[in-house]
Parts: C-alpha cells; sequence; structure tokens
C-alpha cells in the first residue's frame, strides 16, 4: 500500500507542474502585453499595472518568470484579486462554503444514483428502468445554468419554496435548493454506471450461490449485489469533480452563494482576468489532489488496484 | 447383478445442425451491418435522428422555417411581450422575436458544437493512436501530456483561454478554446482499444508482408479499433454544444451580437421574473437538440457493443 501511495504521488508530480505551466503559457506567452490582455476591454491603472507586472516578475525571461510564479505559489503567496484582497484570504473565507455546497450536494448526488441506480439494475428492461433512463438524459442535456434558472423561477420565485438567492445565510436549510441543482446536473453518469455494475453483478457465481445457499433476496440484494457494485460508481465521482467545479461556479453565481464558484464567477462576468487566472489555478490545483485521494480510496476499497 | 441403465439423453442432431450450418444465401454479417439492424428496431432511434436533421436544417436554412428577421424590426414597444398572430413565442427584451432567434441560433451552436468536436477528433486520434501503437518512449511523453489535459476541466481552461483571447472572440476560437483541451479522454480511450488490437495476427501479418508500420497503423489498426471513437464523439458533440452555451452564459464565449442559444439564454436571465418564457424557449431547443446527440450516441454505443445487445 505504502508503494502504491509513494508511485501515485510522484505521478502527480509532472501533472502540477504541467497544468500550471500550461495555464500560465498560455496566459502570459501570448503576443502583446498578458496583464493589459488579462483587462480585455478595461485598462487597469498604473499601480494596479506595476502591482501586476512585480507579481508575475514580468521584467525576468519567460521560464525565470514561471519559476518565480511556482515559487510563489508553494509558499502560499496565490497572488491578489482585482480589488486588492489578497487570494489566500478570500479563499479561506469562501472555501468553507463551497465545501458545505459540494457536500450536500455530492451526498445526494451519491444516494440518488445508487438508489435508483440499484433499483433500475434490479428491474432491467421495466417501466422504473425506463423511466430513469430518460429522466437521467434529460437531466445530462440540460446545461447547468438553465437547470439553475428554472429551478429558480419554479421553485424559489413561483411557488415560494426557497429563497431565490442565499446570500450570507450559508445554513443548510437555505443552500438545499443550489444543491439539488448540483446534485441533479451530476446524478445521471454514476447511475447509469450503478445500474450497469448491478446486472453484471447479478449473474456472478457468488450471487448464485448465495440464492443456491436459500439466502433471503433482502439479504442478498443489500450484502452482495449493492456492496459489491459500489466501487465504479466511487471512482466516478473522481471524474465528477470537474463537472460539480464548473456546476458550483455556474450555480453559485445564480444563487449567489458565497463561495469559491462565486468569485470565480463575478471576476469572469466582470472580465477581471488576474482573478480568473488566480482561481482556475486553484481549482484545477484541488482537481490533482482529489483525484490523488479519490485513486487512494479506491486502492482501499479493491486490493487489486494497489497490487497491480 | 446387472447394473441399472443409465440415461442418456437423446442427441439432438437437427437442432446442432441448424447452429452450424453455414447459410450461403445470406449476406455475411459484420459489426456494422449487426448494429444498424438492432438501431432499426428501436423507435428512440428514429426519434432522435429526425430531431438531429430538423436542426441541422434549421441550422442550414434558417428561412425555410421562420420569415421574420431576428434582428431588424425589433421594437422596444414589443420588449418581453407574450405571444402574438406570426410571433408564436412572444418578444425579446429588445422587442426582437424569440422564435426567429432562436431558428438561427441552431447555426452558431452547431457550429461551435462539430468544429469543437472535430479538433479535439483529430488531436485526440493522433494522440491516442500513435502512444497506444507506438508504445515505448512516444507513449510515456504522449500519456504523460494527456494526463495534463486531463487535470484540467475543459470549460475551465476554456474560460482562461477566452479571457485572455478577449478581443478575439469568434466561433473559431470558442471552438479551439473548447476542442483544445477536451481530447484528452478521447485519446485515453483510443490508447487502451489499440492495445487490445495491435496484438492481433493481422497487425502482424501486414507488417510481415512489408508494409510499414505507420500504414499498417493507419490501414489496419485504427479501422479496427475505431468504434469507440465514434461513439465517444457522438457523445461529446451535445457536450460541446452545451459548454458553449456555458461558456457565452459566463460572458466569455461569443461577442453578444452573435446570435446563439447561449447568448440569447445569458441576455433573458435579467428578464427572469417578468418573461421567463424569452429564457425558456431557447432553453428548450437547447436542451432538445442536446438530447437527441446524447440518445443517439446511447443508441450507437448499445448497438455496437454484442455484449450490451446481449443483455438487452
Amino acid at each position: 500500500m505504502l508503494m502504491y501511495v509513494v508511485r501515485r504521488l510522484l505521478q502527480a508530480v509532472p501533472v502540477v507542474i504541467g497544468t500550471t505551466f500550461l495555464i500560465y503559457f498560455m496566459v502570459f506567452a501570448m503576443p502583446g502585453d498578458p496583464i493589459l490582455a488579462m483587462f480585455g476591454d478595461k485598462t487597469p491603472n498604473q499601480a494596479t499595472y506595476d502591482a501586476l507586472a512585480a507579481q508575475y516578475h514580468l521584467d525576468q525571461p519567460f521560464i525565470v518568470q514561471y519559476g518565480l510564479y511556482m515559487k510563489d505559489l508553494f509558499s502560499g503567496n496565490l497572488g491578489t484579486t482585482f480589488s486588492g484582497q489578497s487570494v489566500g484570504e478570500v479563499l479561506a473565507r469562501t472555501f468553507p462554503v463551497t465545501l458545505k455546497l459540494a457536500a450536500m450536494a455530492i451526498a445526494l448526488e451519491f444516494s440518488m444514483a445508487v438508489i435508483l441506480g440499484l433499483f433500475a439494475g434490479l428491474r432491467k428492461g421495466k417501466l422504473f428502468d425506463n423511466i430513469t433512463l430518460v429522466i437521467g438524459l434529460i437531466m445530462l442535456s440540460v446545461p447547468i445554468f438553465v437547470l439553475g434558472f428554472l429551478a429558480q423561477y419554479f421553485v424559489a420565485i413561483k411557488w415560494g419554496w426557497a429563497s431565490p438567492t442565499v446570500g450570507s445565510d450559508t445554513s443548510l436549510a437555505n443552500m438545499w435548493l443550489p444543491a439539488v441543482v448540483l446534485a441533479l446536473s451530476l446524478f445521471t453518469t454514476s447511475m447509469r454506471l450503478m445500474r450497469g455494475t448491478v446486472i453484471d453483478t447479478r449473474s456472478r457465481d457468488f450471487v448464485r450461490t448465495a440464492y443456491a445457499k436459500g439466502l433471503p433476496g433482502r439479504r442478498v440484494i443489500p450484502v452482495h449485489v449493492l456492496r459489491n457494485s459500489l466501487i465504479p460508481v466511487v471512482t466516478n465521482s473522481a471524474a465528477n469533480f470537474g463537472v460539480l467545479m464548473v456546476g458550483a461556479t455556474v450555480t453559485e453565481g445564480i444563487f449567489n452563494v458565497p463561495g469559491v464558484g462565486n468569485t470565480l464567477y463575478q471576476a469572469i462576468i466582470r472580465g477581471e482576468g488576474p482573478t480568473v487566472v488566480s482561481f482556475v489555478t486553484v481549482m484545477v490545483l484541488a482537481y490533482v489532489v482529489i483525484n490523488i485521494l479519490v485513486d487512494l480510496l479506491y486502492a482501499v476499497l479493491d486490493p487489486r488496484i494497489r497490487y497491480a | 447383478m446387472p447394473k441399472p441403465e443409465h440415461y442418456v439423453a437423446p442427441f439432438d442432431e437437427n437442432e446442432m445442425a441448424e447452429v452450424d450450418k453455414v447459410k450461403l444465401n445470406e449476406k455475411p454479417s459484420n459489426l456494422w451491418s449487426d448494429a444498424w439492424r438492432s438501431l432499426r428496431r428501436r423507435p428512440l432511434f428514429y426519434i432522435s435522428l429526425v430531431t438531429v436533421l430538423i436542426i441541422v436544417l434549421m441550422a442550414l436554412f434558417p428561412t425555410l422555417f421562420t420569415s421574420v428577421s431576428p434582428t431588424d424590426n425589433c421594437q422596444l414597444a414589443n420588449s418581453n411581450g407574450g405571444p402574438t398572430e406570426g410571433h408564436p413565442m412572444g418578444f425579446t427584451r429588445q422587442g426582437c422575436d424569440v422564435y426567429a432567434r432562436v431558428v438561427w441560433g441552431a447555426r452558431t451552436s452547431l457550429a461551435v458544437g462539430l468544429l469543437a468536436t472535430a479538433i479535439s477528433g483529430v488531436v485526440g486520434i493522433i494522440m491516442g493512436a500513435f502512444a497506444g501503437f507506438y508504445g515505448g518512449w512516444v507513449d510515456s511523453v504522449l500519456s504523460r501530456l494527456g494526463d495534463i489535459f486531463f487535470s484540467i476541466p475543459y470549460i475551465l481552461a476554456a474560460v482562461v483561454v477566452m479571457s485572455v483571447l478577449a478581443d478575439y472572440r469568434s466561433v473559431w476560437t470558442l471552438a479551439f478554446a473548447i476542442g483544445g483541451f477536451a481530447w484528452a479522454s478521447l485519446a485515453r480511450i483510443l490508447r487502451s482499444e489499440i492495445l487490445r488490437v495491435k496484438s492481433g495476427d493481422f497487425v502482424m501479418a501486414s507488417i510481415a508482408t512489408g508494409r510499414t508500420p505507420f500504414r499498417t497503423l493507419v490501414s489496419h489498426v485504427l479501422p479496427n479499433s475505431i468504434t469507440p471513437v465514434i461513439v465517444y464523439l457522438t457523445l461529446s458533440l451535445g457536450g460541446a454544444i452545451v459548454a458553449e452555451a456555458t461558456l457565452s452564459f459566463l460572458g466569455v464565449g461569443l461577442p453578444t451580437s452573435v446570435m446563439s442559444w447561449g447568448n440569447d439564454i445569458s441576455a433573458a436571465q435579467t428578464s427572469l421574473r417578468t418573461a421567463p418564457m424569452t429564457l425558456i424557449w431557447p432553453s428548450i431547443f437547447l436542451t432538445v437538440t442536446v438530447l437527441a446527440f446524447i440518445t443517439l450516441g446511447e443508441l450507437v454505443r448499445d448497438a455496437l457493443d454484442p455484449k450490451a445487445r446481449a443483455r438487452g
């Protein structure tokens, strides 16, 4: 297991270097003045310009710039936002909110995927299976911002079941609607995966053995079928994190949740390039870390992986 | 003492003969004809195919569907107006006809979707094919490169690219921003498929007859591992259309002067409380289009996968 952990961590090193280099390259190796480009049609004042030029070491050759940028990144200096706050401080304030929203969404998504996928797999080809298939495909096709607006209009504004915007009150009761929207945008792939695995697992010999021993279905299904079908769903949640990050950016923007996603959303809407770059870098690094954690979790769940 | 007779089941000669018989008068079956036969029986296939054809027709010849101009004759007097005679979906905030804008918007959304998918397809096929077929250091380099692109959610990458390219936003830059970062999964899928295919005898035979490895790759290995690529590309076409709409919604997609479903939804969000239908109509068109492509991809996947066919 230790060997596997070390190997997986070593594999992440080129990915971290590569992703940060790629983002940095996209912004700073473009022809023209990168700082002016980041502001689009706005012109920064001289003080902001100088601060950014110093922060990104623009007087140095490109590769030295990148090296210094990485040094800053790993010593915790993530740059400053457009309004002059340090990115680290903004993250410390907004991250817990996003974490709460993401945890709610994932918990909801996971239980929906497992329960619906299990019953769809057990009733393969029946009405329930087809209904979940159609609902799942529709949820996969609706862009998250459309889902967000529809939920906001119907559930919050028209029927008044939730507040249309979250604002500063980030209690569970106030954030359930954006969490549901996020979960709905995520659950289809997991549910379809769960359904397929349940169908596969059900035809395995150990399930037949369990029935042959005379065990009732209410024991075979949860203990033998369900538990052995969960691994692919857990791994899929890693791939889902990419969708979740984009989804959180849009959902937090629509419902005005004061999280990391909303900060990025506001920066994009207002064309504040430097903030966008800092936050995308942070999100990509978080994505890399989450992928490592899920891989390790996978190895814990499935011994075949760590001895491979 | 006589032993009891063992029961021996009668040998069913006819049934086995039926299985073994080579039907000479029937066309030989192959993967594609089998897939087509199973697709033909699914009503969902026709529904999604007709939907896709209508959208394509709408993109190519919008005047077939509406004679109202989507940009001229916009009168602020009609701002957020409900449906009237000749304007079945009402008016936008700017007083333009919603139906005409939705019809004309199909072209942009489809163009970005197709271009982005084509770009990610070309890059993904090249990267995956070379990595899988040549192995060794080529594989190491290309696969690590793929890992890097795989680790960046492509919409976030496109947000950065489009933020930097603020002055050059167009269908082409948007397609490159989406497609240039969406190829990594495809390369992974193709690489593992090629690893499976390349150990086949026909590959060795092709090399033994003096074909260069590259020509073997192009004429034998790729055609035999293209199935998952086609399925993936059909599915990702829907994803690319959603990506265009999402980026336009965030304000880093196409310029607001370009008509697209994403831009229309984005513009309508300020009128959500007063005129929700101006937001809902383009959303419906967007969703139905994506749904049609994704359903088509799922059906083709099922049809091409004999295991799934057997599962029913």
